[in-house]
């Protein structure tokens, strides 16, 4: 594609939107798909066909709003409508020239969209996932054009390292600095792989921009691999998002044979292709190099770093590795500066950061909110407080790497120092909220049952450790555990966050380490009632014949 | 251009246990101590084997460094100060070693490789005279159907030295890893028994080099199974006589 395409394939579908006089945007993200928004979008297509209304009313389906528990969600003009059935499609659409349909109106004044700062997700709910002609004349590959005309690759990397953008995978590195790396990394062929794995359970944030926005993921795939001189990029989706894999395989078909992708993008010499790789589903497979190794066939597997990907990583060549909301910044970053970017958020966390909300919570769904914003008013304004007149216990963030962040706590900011300060991590973004009536052994217990299913086997104390841990902390559950036990776990704790290979192990303690830290006393009740504690000490060991 | 400017960046120096000692770039920790007859203790490390970084036994401290490191899989770097043992350390060794034994079915007195085998000495090495954590006692079965050799499940420690041995240096890849977490096992082919494999060449290493009495010879009674490891010290020959 030459520039000038771009602009006139952008113009063309402004001028036939200016024909339409009412807009109709519906969800069609898995989280409104599954309450049968699907069949919404065909009753709406037909009622407007049934009242000669097709060339006046645009319907489309859309990315998620954000909202999720009150889906499906729709936008008829100004108006946003909540928990709409597919049989008040006639309604909606009649609404149009009439009065909105009142109890079906969802309020966008509400702090829940008032209080968010869109970045990654300003087009969802805009633009339909499906058509790249729509997505460009929204922007997309706007950057790229401007990246591939203007800039050097060190300009790019220089661009990205000002704006201070930290990885959204979870461990927070500096992107520009990776980015250097891979670009001072000799060797021809290099790599730029995007990690769409999202394993971690109660996280949608990487799900929904593949299913919302998926050329935002491909344009900052291609402004990656322009710095760092790769020609090829991969996308490692799990097979359990299929409605993310769909839209990506049609993004990368539209893309391709828009000259979007390909050889010699917009007249340069820079050649871009990617491709799918399908995930089994694995939690490991998060981890870059056990990434890597299904990525070439093997097992999913971590391996001992360094060598670090940026150095060896797919085939032993140079590899870029990045978040799917990594790369979703990227294209914002390029078109409005590094500097603009580095004005949201704290100092050291800058731009913003979706977060799926779930658990105990009245707002269940996406947000995308600056870095640095008070966790409270995350919990209570946006998310608007907790159900059921039940008071709020503590929200967990970062999954089964993380750690709860107790009520005492509310008024920290929300950025990658403040979090680790408490016990806790950023993560990826899953924030599940915890009121009064959850027992925190047991949420201990739940993550780490994840951790021992999830660990890949490979080296003892994860995959023993994990087992152990388990095994100990469902004794203390079941009121059958003493402060033996308890102490145990602790070294336990200790050793396994120090000995194992990857992040998996290393992380593993976590959520027991940080319930310990703020709700130790709800160990110490289980372990009082249990009638262990009272008989004897409580001595399990089991003396070893190892020499006979 | 063997300059001596080049020869100097060729050579690191650094310090081992108060030791000073030096070795060529690309070196691991593991490779310089035991060099200098200083011990890390190791289970899935073979030389002449790709590393595998799996049982965190020869985890070592590195001044400066938070985090501690693997010592097979650390390459030496200039001015390194590395310390092989302490408290810490040794207290985490046991505990792994204990987690091995909790987490299948090791009954030393009525092993064939009672008195030769590798996890069994560790322990006593280190000291271990009974395991803290609840044994899992899996159901675990015994491969018995290769005419010359024999897989008992109960005994594997996962080390993979087996799987390495086998598709590097004999070529076969007869062996692999199946399943996640306490569940991964040992497996041939495409999961079927040994004695059905199409690709074992019967070459007998994987017995040789497997620490434990996981695998081993058939018709070995108690304590009988000694390992030929005569042939251990040439496996990197092995490898770079590979084309
Ligand atoms: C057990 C484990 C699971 C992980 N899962 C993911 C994941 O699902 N998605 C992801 O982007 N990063 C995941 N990571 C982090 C990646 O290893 C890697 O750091 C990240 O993809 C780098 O991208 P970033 O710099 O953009 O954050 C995981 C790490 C570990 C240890
Ligand atoms: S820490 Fe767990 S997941 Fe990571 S390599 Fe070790 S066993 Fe595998
Ligand atoms: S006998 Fe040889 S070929 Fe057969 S499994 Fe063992 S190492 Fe592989
Ligand atoms: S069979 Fe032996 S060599 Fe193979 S993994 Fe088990 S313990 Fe290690
Ligand atoms: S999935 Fe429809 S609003 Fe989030
Ligand atoms: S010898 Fe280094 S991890 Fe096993």
């Amino acid at each position: 594609m030459k520039p000038e395409e771009l602009t006139a394939m952008a113009e063309k579908v402004r001028k036939q939107d200016a024909h339409f006089s009412h807009h109709i945007h519906v969800c069609t993200e898995s989280g409104c798909v599954s309450s049968q928004s699907d069949v919404l979008l065909k009753n709406i297509t037909d009622e407007v066909q049934q009242r000669g209304l097709k060339g006046k009313v645009c319907v489309k389906g859309v990315g998620c709003m954000g909202l999720c528990c009150n889906g499906p969600l729709l936008k008829a003009d100004d108006t946003m409508y909540q928990f709409v059935k597919p049989e008040d499609a006639g309604a909606i659409v009649d609404s149009l020239t009439s009065t909105p349909v009142v109890e079906l109106v969802c309020d966008t004044k509400q702090p829940f969209f008032a209080r968010q700062k869109l970045i990654v997700r300003e087009n969802a709910g805009h633009i339909d996932p499906e058509s790249i002609a729509d997505c460009v004349a929204h922007g997309a590959y706007r950057a790229l054009l401007k990246v591939l005309t203007s800039m050097t690759p060190q300009q790019v990397i220089a661009e990205v390292s000002e704006s201070g953008l930290r990885g959204r995978g979870g461990a927070g590195f500096p992107t520009g600095l990776k980015w250097s790396t891979v670009s001072k990394a000799g060797g021809k062929t290099k790599y730029v792989i995007c990690n769409g794995d999202e394993g971690d359970p109660g996280a949608f944030m990487d799900r929904s921009v593949m299913e919302g926005d998926p050329h935002r993921v491909l344009e900052g795939m291609a402004i990656g691999a322009y710095a760092v001189g790769a020609g090829q990029g991969i996308i490692y989706v799990r097979a359990e998002y299929p409605l993310a894999v769909k839209r990506l395989t049609r993004a990368i078909n539209q893309a391709r044979r828009e000259g979007l992708l390909g050889h010699g993008l917009f007249g340069s010499n820079f050649d871009f292709n990617v491709e799918i790789r399908l995930g089994a589903g694995a939690f490991v497979c998060g981890e870059e190099t056990a990434l890597i190794a299904s990525v070439e066939g093997k097992r999913g597997m971590p391996r001992p770093r360094p060598p670090y990907p940026a150095n060896s990583g797919l085939h032993g060549c140079p590899t870029l590795i990045n978040n799917v909301e990594t790369f979703a910044n990227i294209p914002a970053i390029m078109e409005r500066g590094g500097k603009w970017f580095a004005t949201i958020g704290t100092e050291k966390s800058k731009g913003t950061k979706i977060f799926a909300l779930t658990g105990k919570i009245k707002n269940t769904g996406l947000i995308e909110v600056p870095m640095g914003i008070p966790l409270r008013e995350i919990i209570y304004d946006i998310a608007g407080g907790i159900p059921d007149g039940k008071a709020f216990k503590a929200v967990q963030t970062g999954g089964p790497s993380g750690g709860c962040i107790p009520a005492e706590h509310l008024d920290i900011t929300v950025d990658y120092e403040s979090l680790t300060k408490l016990g806790s991590i950023m993560g990826s973004g899953g924030m599940i909220v915890m009121d009064e009536t959850s027992n925190m052994v047991d949420v201990a217990r739940f993550f780490m049952e994840f951790c021992m299913t999830e660990s890949c086997g490979k080296c003892v104390p994860c995959r023993v450790g994990t087992y152990e841990m388990h095994e100990l902390l469902d004794r203390i559950c079941k009121r059958q555990a003493t402060m033996a036990d308890l102490n145990l776990l602790k070294e336990l704790c200790d050793m396994v966050k120090q000995t194992s290979l990857c992040g998996l192990g290393q992380s593993a303690p976590n959520p027991v380490l940080s319930t310990l830290r703020y709700f130790e006393n709800e160990y110490l009740k289980l372990i009082q009632s249990s009638p262990a504690s009272h008989a004897g000490d409580g001595d399990h060991h089991v003396a070893l014949e190892v020499l006979s | 251009m063997n300059t001596p400017v080049d020869i100097a960046t060729e050579s690191i120096t650094l310090r081992i246990d108060d030791k000073d000692v030096s070795c060529r770039k690309g070196e691991t920790v593991l490779q310089v101590a035991r060099e200098n007859g200083i011990d890390i203790p190791t289970l899935c490390y073979m030389e002449g084997l790709t590393v595998w970084g799996g049982c965190r036994l020869c985890m070592v401290e590195i001044a400066g460094s938070p985090k501690l490191q693997a010592a097979c899989a650390t390459v030496c770097t200039e001015g390194m100060i590395i310390s092989t043992q302490s408290p810490r350390l040794e207290n985490y060794r046991r505990m792994i070693v204990e987690l091995l034994f909790a987490e299948r079915n090791h009954v030393c007195s009525v092993c064939v490789s009672n008195g030769h085998c590798e996890l069994q000495t560790m322990a006593v090495k280190l000291g271990i005279d009974h395991v803290r954590f609840a044994y899992r006692f899996p159901h675990l079965e015994v491969d018995n159907s290769h005419d010359r050799m024999r897989m008992d499940h109960n005994r594997c420690i996962l080390c993979t030295r087996c799987v390495r041995v086998c598709a590097e240096i004999e070529g076969a890849h007869t062996k692999d890893i199946k399943g996640r977490g306490v569940l991964a096992a040992i497996i041939h082919d495409l999961d079927q028994n040994w004695g059905e494999s199409s690709t074992c060449t019967s070459c007998g290493k994987c017995v040789n080099i497997c620490p434990t009495g996981a695998l081993t010879h058939r018709g070995t009674a108690v304590g009988e199974m000694t390992k030929k490891t005569t042939f251990l010290p040439y496996l990197t020959l092995m490898r770079e006589a590979q084309p």
